[in-house]
């Protein structure tokens, strides 16, 4: 269809000190209009103090059938977490 | 991978309770199955907004008026949520709607019952709203992602429905002997329609192995109506009012309410589209998509002049 509006993203700061999380998305014509619209749908009830909105067609996103090559290589390193590493009982504060 | 390894790896992420999320890989049926259900029921959320938002400027009061505003916003809210979630699943928006208006998508037989007075939006409130949260709460937990989490939203929003609902009812149940009435006879009238939502006996249900396979729904269609009949009656009893169904009646032996058969072929013959209001609902939908046409051409065309003007200004007039 000819007139359909693009699909936008929406990301909410529920309060300040969080991060934007994602939480749907809408149809609107511009940016401007997104922002209002995701007002309206994602915000009725006080959920945020701030709003990103990013065209559906601007994300890029990996392709899950690639997740285990591209997740691969972290899932040994178990050293990189520090349950790894034994302290000694007598030694505090670490 | 072959295809039939897809699949069990599929139904194993299934049975392991991993959420399938958009670009997961799944087998076309359920996504087709999960197309038509979400649609169907942003449909209904759009379509239910009809019965009910032609008693706002008939509130009888502001406070009333308010709520009800409120209401009927959050289920264009829940349509939308929804519509975004069947869009996940490669759908397009624009077929979707085009489908309902053209009378080929289902939508829930409930809302092509009128509301003939006041007390009946006490009891789509109470009754209609409470029917839609049992099903929705089973569905936050349903297996695919977007759908899940649009439904956690609706929930969220659902419970007022339902509480202003029954304060209408309590309302009138407590009033003058003619506003009890009518409290008495809107539950009448919506007490069978709201158990016919849960939709026809497990029995008879052609979809709902594969959508409990595929952990789509967790709980049959006669589980619901039952854990609704149970827990309704006591509210009922509360407005001291009479469910209308002689065969109602407190079963020690099972721990649940016995109630009697639904008229199965009234049942059918809304869904087959000869309700009270099927034809005026689908006239409504109509008319407000095509009252609202101008506004969508406009709205693009103004994003495409500013997109436009942001241009420098050779690179504009080469365009
Ligand atoms: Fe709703
Ligand atoms: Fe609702």
């Amino acid at each position: 269809m000819k007139n359909e509006w693009p699909l936008w993203e929406v990301f909410i700061r529920s309060k300040s000190g969080l991060s934007h999380k994602h939480v749907g998305s809408l149809h609107a014509s511009d940016a401007e209009m997104a922002v209002e619209n995701a007002r309206d749908l994602y915000t009725r009830r006080n959920e945020g103090v701030s709003i990103w909105v990013v065209a559906s067609k601007d994300i890029t996103a990996s392709d899950p059938d690639d997740s285990d090559p591209l997740f691969e290589p972290a899932k040994d390193k178990i050293y990189r977490h520090p349950t790894f590493y034994e302290v000694p009982n007598e030694v505090t504060h670490m | 991978m072959t295809s039939l390894n897809l699949e069990a790896l599929f139904q194993s992420k299934i049975d392991e309770e991993i959420k399938i999320e958009p670009k997961d890989w799944m087998p076309d049926a359920y996504r087709k199955t999960l197309i038509r259900q979400i649609s169907q029921h942003a449909h209904s959320e759009i379509v239910g907004m009809l019965p009910e938002g032609n008693w706002i400027t008939r509130a009888p009061s502001l406070r009333r008026k308010l709520i009800l505003l409120a209401k009927v916003q959050d289920e264009a809210g829940h349509g939308l949520y929804l519509y975004s979630a069947a869009e996940t699943l490669g759908a397009n928006r624009d077929d979707l709607v085009q489908q309902l208006l053209a009378g080929k998508a289902k939508y829930s037989s409930i809302f092509n019952y009128p509301t003939l007075n006041w007390a009946d939006l006490g009891a789509i409130g109470w009754l209609v709203d409470g029917a839609a949260i049992m099903n929705q709460v089973m569905l936050t937990r349903t297996s695919y992602g977007p759908y899940a989490r649009a439904m956690v939203r609706i929930c969220k929003e659902e419970s007022f429905h339902q509480r202003q609902g029954y304060e209408i009812m309590i309302a009138m149940a407590n009033g003058s002997p003619e506003q009890k009435a009518m409290a008495q006879d809107s539950l009448n009238r919506w007490w069978w329609p709201s158990l016919m939502m849960f939709g026809p006996h497990d029995s008879e249900s052609t979809h709902s192995d594969q959508a409990m396979k595929w952990k789509i729904k967790r709980k049959s269609n006669d589980e619901l109506r039952q854990q609704f009949v149970d827990v309704t009656v006591p509210q009922a009893e509360y407005l001291g009012l009479t469910i209308p169904d002689t065969k109602l009646r407190w079963n020690e032996a099972r721990g649940h309410y016995d109630f009697g058969e639904i008229d199965w072929e009234e049942f059918w013959s809304v869904v087959k589209g000869n309700g009270p209001c099927n034809k005026q609902r689908l006239k409504a939908r109509i008319k407000a998509y095509e009252d609202g046409a101008w506004v969508r051409e406009a709205a693009v065309a103004h994003a495409a002049k500013k997109e436009q003007d942001k241009l420098p200004e050779s690179s504009a007039k080469a365009a």
